[in-house]
């Protein structure tokens, strides 16, 4: 009984090989099942989180949010999915049909493709690669790539205006990203995403703050969404790479941003705050989905909150923000990690010592940078502009 | 009889796509097959029990190379040049010089007798991989480093518009 | 039934000379970078295959494969820049209009 999970499962299997079918095509069979099931999960979260985002924007911006479907507008999702499964597809002319079909596919796919490796509970695992977080990385490039294909092949320059400067935004906060990861690889010697999240004694946001801090804010640019939502800026470029795009094509679009946000907090949950671990969690994995779900949950409202807090940043803003603090500061974080990592081996520490002094070392760097980076600032000379008035009745002097 | 029909769909879609590759006429076409190309290699990669390579193809190929590719041709494509003859007149001596190698390398192939051990991989290849690159091999790794930095330096230096 | 290495040769073989074919017959700057590119994915290939095949105990194989990758994307990234210095300076990246030192 503790062990829901596992009990379906073998039932399933004894059922299966019960009715005469071969071990290999059982095992076949299990997986196709447990992919559909991550990825129906998925969809189903999103359906409730489009709701929870927009009813918390909302309050957030001191209104109700959806509040006609159903009791505090809990059935607008709903509504939401009948729209626009029965809009009209509409192809612009001169789009190069092939590629404006297959990019909002590989753009859904792209994201789901990373939950093929997350580790869910104890023993919950899709597929338990040794290359787990160089995989999460790779898979993302075919994000990067179907918006490049939406924005070309639309034949609009909004479109491609926005593509291109997604590939200058995505691509270069790929790096700090990447560097980032390489904290806990190192901290839990293994790119296994299993290993890493049993080596969080404790987690390790308390041990890399500062890469959990790098990892946060180049996952938030990777996602697309304010305050870096450039590509998409709806007051310059009507709605960036996916301008051309209605119905469900749009709406693979959404489902897949929304679903990508949900899987950065599922990132963040794994490699930084202990994935499925949690009281119990051992005893009874069912616990551990629960608690990796509640955690990602929790990260996606704190990202959400952010993003609807602040305004969007200029694009030499964010590309200097990536060039000129996160790249460096990543570097020298891993560095440190590392050598302090190997020094403190040499010497049998108890676990609080350890963890004491990455934390006190990577809140030095984190210092040390921000001083170093608020002196740079104001070592800038910024042209200022005297006050305009917006409007002058003709006639009056503008003094 | 699972191994080799995914070998023969990787085969047939890296092949496919690498011929289409070579002779579409858009050129923005070409890139994106070049994706499926390299998409087709990993999954070889795969299937020779070298996952850290197939992950690396990917990362590196499709995430890097082949998008460059793709932004490096919307940069020089100017709109409407569309009917740019992409052969040039050498290209039917080019096919029958390739056919030719082709001949050549599957005769050299088939007619050697490949000593094949029976060996299994490693569990975790990573790991052996990751101590061969900085004990065995360091000094390539070095090398191989500097020679990114140069190539950094470089191409910034040459694509940099000057004043 | 293992998969005999005589297939990824063959693969191999067939792409390096696709790519050999592309190399030679484009007249498009970028189209023979790309071509380049599919026969450095050949020789990668028969990397991997000879390490599985002849010596999977040993990493050589795959160290040699990661070079090739190394040097591909210094490759890539130097030849892209200065096909579009090219393109900046002459406004074309025909390889056969490219012809300065010729005159």
């Amino acid at each position: 009984m503790a062990d829901l999970i596992n009990l379906i499962e073998n039932w399933i299997k004894n059922l299966l090989l019960g009715w005469g079918a071969s071990a290999g095509l059982t095992g076949f069979i299990l997986q196709a099942l447990g992919s559909v099931l991550v990825v129906m999960v998925c969809f189903a979260i999103v359906i409730v989180l489009i709701w929870v985002e927009r009813k918390l924007a909302g309050r957030l911006q001191d209104r109700f949010g959806p509040n006609r479907a159903g009791p505090y507008g809990i059935f607008q999702s709903f509504a939401d999915m009948i729209k626009i499964f029965t809009k009209e597809y509409v192809t612009p002319a001169g789009a190069e049909k092939g590629l404006y079909n297959i990019a909002p596919v590989l753009a859904m796919a792209s994201v789901l493709a990373i939950w093929a490796v997350f580790p869910f509970a104890v023993n919950v695992i899709g597929a338990d690669i040794h290359v787990g977080v160089l995989y999460i990385v790779a898979v993302g490039a075919f994000g990067i790539l179907a918006i490049l294909m939406a924005g070309w092949s639309s034949n609009n320059k909004y479109a491609l205006l926005g593509a291109s400067r997604s590939v200058a935004m995505l691509i270069s906060y790929e790096i700090p990203m990447v560097i980032a990861l390489l904290v806990p690889v190192l901290l839990s010697h293994s790119m296994k995403l299993s290993v890493i999240v049993e080596a969080q004694e404790p987690w390790f946001i308390f041990v890399a703050p500062l890469a959990a801090l790098i990892f946060s804010i180049s996952s938030m640019a990777e996602i697309g969404k304010a305050p870096f939502d450039l590509l998409e800026a709806e007051s310059e470029l009507v709605a960036g790479y996916h301008t051309e795009y209605s119905g469900m094509k749009f709406g693979m679009f959404y489902v897949a941003e929304f679903l990508h946000q949900f899987t950065v907090g599922a990132l963040i949950t794994i490699f930084f705050l202990g994935g499925w671990t949690g009281p119990m969690a051992v005893r009874w994995p069912i616990l551990g989905v629960i608690y990796f779900y509640g955690k990602s949950l929790f990260i996606y409202l704190v990202i959400s909150w952010i993003r609807l807090s602040l305004p969007r940043i200029r694009i030499d803003e964010m590309l200097d923000l990536n060039w000129r603090f996160l790249i460096p500061v990543s570097f020298v974080n891993l560095v440190a990690v590392a050598i302090a990592d190997r020094v403190m081996m040499e010497f049998t520490l108890a676990r609080w010592i350890y963890v004491l002094v990455m934390f006190g070392m990577n809140m030095f760097i984190l210092w040390a940078a921000l001083a170093i980076a608020e002196k740079n600032d104001q070592a800038v000379e910024r042209e200022e502009f005297p006050p305009r008035p917006v409007a002058v009745p003709p006639g009056v002097d503008s003094k | 009889m699972v191994p080799i029909i995914i070998f023969g769909l990787s085969a047939l879609i890296t092949l496919g796509a690498a011929l289409a590759v070579v002779t579409n006429k858009n050129i923005l076409h070409s890139a994106f097959y070049l994706v499926l190309a390299f998409a087709g290699v990993a999954s070889l990669y795969v299937l020779l029990e070298a996952p850290f390579i197939a992950v690396v193809q990917v990362l590196i190929y499709i995430g890097a190379i082949a998008i460059l590719i793709v932004f490096a041709i919307m940069l020089t494509r100017r709109i409407g040049s569309d009917d740019l003859i992409q052969r040039n007149a050498q290209w039917i001596w080019a096919a029958m010089g390739a056919a030719g190698l082709f001949l050549v390398l599957g005769w050299i192939v088939y007619s050697v007798n490949w000593p094949v051990v029976t060996q299994i991989v490693p569990e975790d290849t990573i790991t052996i991989l990751g101590q061969e690159l900085l004990s065995t091999y360091v000094i390539p790794f070095e090398v191989a480093s500097v020679l990114l930095l140069a190539a950094l330096v470089g191409s910034i230096i040459i694509g940099r518009e000057r004043e | 039934m293992t998969i005999p290495i005589n297939w990824y040769l063959l693969v191999a073989a067939g792409l390096f000379s696709i790519g050999l074919y592309g190399v030679l017959s484009r007249r498009n700057a970028i189209g023979i970078l790309m071509g380049i590119e599919l026969m450095l994915n050949a020789v990668n290939i028969n990397l991997i295959a000879f390490w599985r095949y002849l010596d999977p105990v040993r990493m050589t194989g795959q160290v040699f494969a990661i070079f090739v990758f190394t040097v591909a994307a210094a490759e890539v990234a130097v030849g892209l820049a200065l096909v579009i210095a090219i393109y900046r300076n002459r406004d074309t990246i025909v390889i056969e209009e490219i012809d300065l030192l010729k005159e």
